[in-house]
C-alpha cells in the first residue's frame, strides 16, 4: 500500500515537472512559429 | 547547506526515476538560452536616457554589442576551465554556481543601467552571466549521458534542445516585460532585468535542486550493457586532461567548430540574406518569420538528430552532416539563381537543424570515443570550438560579403562566394570525421585510477 503511493507521488512529480519546463517551451514554440508564419502570408 | 550541495548527497536511490533528469536539465538550459535572444535589449539600450531617443550622453550600439560578446567569450572560458571542477564537485554545485552567477548578472546589470555605467553591465552579464552560462550548459551533460547509457545521444538532445528553446522563451518575454515597464522616464530594460534574474535563478535552483546521479552500479530497468563492444564506443575511460592529448580531441574539436561556423553563417545574416538575394520577394516581415523558422528547425534538429544518433551511429550522423550540408550549401546560391524560394527556404531549414543536431550530438560522440567518467569536463573544454565558431562565422559572412560589394558585385550575388567557402568548410569536415578513430590504448585510465574522480 505504502509502495503504491510512493509509485503514485513519484508520478504526480513527474507529470509536474515535466509541465513546469514544456509549458513555457511551447509558449515560446507556439510565439516563433506565429512569427514563423509571416514567411507564408 | 554545504552537505546538500555535496557530491555525495546527490546520488541517488536505485528506485529513482531517471526520467525526472531531463527536466532538471531543461530548467537549466530554458534559462541560459536566453543568451541567444540578448539582442532584443540592444536598441532599448541605446535609448536609456533619453527613453523616446538617443540622447548624446546615450551608449552606442558598438558599445552595446559588447555585451553579448564578452558573454559569449566568458561562457567559453568557464566550460573550459569548470569543467574540470565540475567532475570535482559534481553537477548540484555546478548548477547553483551558474544561477548565482546568470541570476545575480542580471541584477548587477540592472545596477549598471540605474548608475548608467557601463562595466557594471560587461561585469554583469557579460563576465558573471557569461560564466553562468559555461556552467549552466555543461554542467547536467554528463549526469544525463549516465543516466540514459542506452539512448545518450537523446538525452543531451533533449538538454540542449532547451538551450535553443531558451531564446524562444527569452526574447517574448524581454519585450513583454519592456513594454509592461516602459514609462516617460524609463524604456523598461533595469525593470526587465531584475523580474528576469529573479526569474532565471529560481529556476536553475530547482534545476539544481532536482538533479541527481546514478549509483556507480545502477542501470537501467531491464537493460544489460552489450556484451560485445561496438565499433567507436568504448567501455573505459579517458582522464579529461589525457584527452588533451589525443588527436581525437582535436578532430572533435574542429567537427564542432566548422559544423557551427556554417550553421551561424546562415544563422546571423539569415534576415539581411533572405531579402537581398530574393529582392522584391521577401518583405521585413517575412524575413523575420524566416529567422523564426530556422529557430524552430535549429531547436528541433537538436532532439531529432541526436536521438537518431543513437540509431545510427555518432560517426555516420557526422557524415551525414557533413555531406548533405556541403551539397545544400553548394546549391543556395543556385536556389537564389532560379528564384526558387521554397527550395532556398527548405534547403537552409535542413541545413540550421544539422547547425543544432551537431550541437547536441558532440557530447555523446565525446562519451562514445573517451568513456563517460570526465565527459563533462572534455566537454566544457571542446566548446571553446563554439567561441571560435561565433567569431568566424559572423566574420567570414560579412567580411567577405563587404569585400565583394566593395568591388562591384550585385548585392544578391554578394553571398555566392561565403556560402561555396561555408560548403567547403563542410567538407573539411566530412574529412575530419572521416579520420576520427578509437582513442589509442596508452591514453586510457588503468582499472585502478578509474575510482577516484581526479586520479590521474
Amino acid at each position: 500500500m505504502e509502495e503504491k503511493e510512493t509509485t503514485e507521488n513519484h508520478l504526480v512529480l513527474l507529470v509536474l515537472f515535466w509541465a513546469y519546463v514544456l509549458i513555457p517551451l511551447g509558449w515560446g514554440v507556439f510565439q516563433t512559429f506565429k512569427k514563423a508564419m509571416a514567411l507564408f502570408q | 547547506m554545504s552537505g546538500f550541495f555535496s557530491k555525495e548527497r546527490t546520488t541517488a536511490g536505485h528506485a529513482y526515476n531517471r526520467w525526472l533528469i531531463p527536466p532538471a536539465a531543461l530548467a537549466v538550459h530554458l534559462c541560459i538560452g536566453q543568451a541567444y535572444a540578448f539582442s532584443v535589449f540592444n536598441e532599448p539600450l541605446t535609448r536609456v536616457i533619453g527613453v523616446t531617443q538617443s540622447a548624446p550622453d546615450d551608449w552606442k550600439l558598438t558599445t552595446i554589442g559588447w555585451i553579448y560578446s564578452l558573454a559569449i567569450v566568458f561562457l567559453g572560458l568557464s566550460a573550459a576551465f569548470g569543467g574540470k571542477w565540475l567532475e570535482k564537485v559534481g553537477p548540484r554545485r555546478t548548477m547553483f554556481t551558474a544561477a548565482c552567477l546568470f541570476g545575480g548578472g542580471f541584477l548587477i546589470s540592472a545596477l549598471g543601467i540605474k548608475l548608467h555605467q557601463i562595466w557594471l553591465i560587461y561585469l554583469g552579464y557579460g563576465v558573471l552571466g557569461g560564466c553562468g552560462l559555461g556552467l549552466g550548459y555543461v554542467s547536467p551533460v554528463s549526469t544525463l549521458i549516465k543516466w540514459f547509457p542506452d539512448h545518450r545521444g537523446m538525452a543531451t538532445g533533449m538538454a540542449i534542445m532547451g538551450f535553443g528553446g531558451g531564446a524562444m522563451i527569452g526574447a517574448p518575454l524581454g519585450v513583454a516585460l519592456m513594454k509592461h515597464f516602459h514609462s516617460e522616464t524609463s524604456v523598461g530594460v533595469m525593470e526587465a532585468f531584475v523580474v528576469m534574474g529573479i526569474l532565471y535563478f529560481i529556476s536553475m535552483v530547482i534545476g539544481s535542486v532536482a538533479i541527481r546521479t546514478p549509483a556507480p552500479d545502477w542501470k537501467p530497468h531491464g537493460w544489460t550493457p552489450p556484451v560485445e563492444a561496438k565499433k567507436m564506443v568504448t567501455k573505459r575511460h579517458v582522464h579529461i586532461d589525457q584527452a588533451l592529448k589525443t588527436p581525437q580531441f582535436y578532430l572533435l574539436w574542429l567537427i564542432l567548430c566548422l559544423n557551427v561556423t556554417a550553421g551561424i553563417g546562415i544563422l546571423g545574416q539569415a534576415s539581411v540574406m533572405i531579402q537581398e538575394m530574393f529582392k522584391g520577394s521577401i518583405t521585413p516581415e517575412a524575413a523575420a518569420g524566416f529567422v523564426g523558422l530556422l529557430s524552430l528547425f535549429n531547436m528541433g534538429g537538436r532532439f531529432v538528430w541526436s536521438s537518431a544518433s543513437d540509431y545510427m551511429g555518432r560517426q555516420n550522423t557526422y557524415f551525414l552532416f557533413f555531406a548533405l550540408g556541403t551539397f545544400l550549401y553548394s546549391m543556395l546560391p543556385t536556389f537564389s539563381g532560379e528564384g526558387n524560394i521554397v527550395m532556398f527556404i527548405a534547403a537552409a531549414a535542413v541545413i540550421l537543424s544539422m547547425y543544432g543536431g551537431g550541437f547536441a550530438t558532440i557530447p555523446a560522440y565525446l562519451a562514445d570515443i573517451f568513456g563517460t567518467k570526465f565527459v563533462g569536463g572534455i566537454h566544457g573544454r571542446l566548446l571553446t570550438a563554439w567561441s571560435t565558431a561565433g567569431v568566424l562565422g559572423p566574420v567570414l559572412v560579412n567580411y567577405i560579403r563587404e569585400y565583394q560589394v566593395n568591388h562591384g558585385v550585385a548585392k544578391a550575388d554578394a553571398y555566392t562566394t561565403t556560402l561555396y567557402i561555408m560548403a567547403s568548410l563542410l567538407a573539411v569536415g566530412f574529412v575530419c570525421n572521416l579520420l576520427m578513430k578509437e582513442v589509442h590504448e596508452q591514453h586510457y585510465m588503468k582499472h585502478d585510477e578509474v575510482d577516484d574522480p581526479l586520479q590521474g
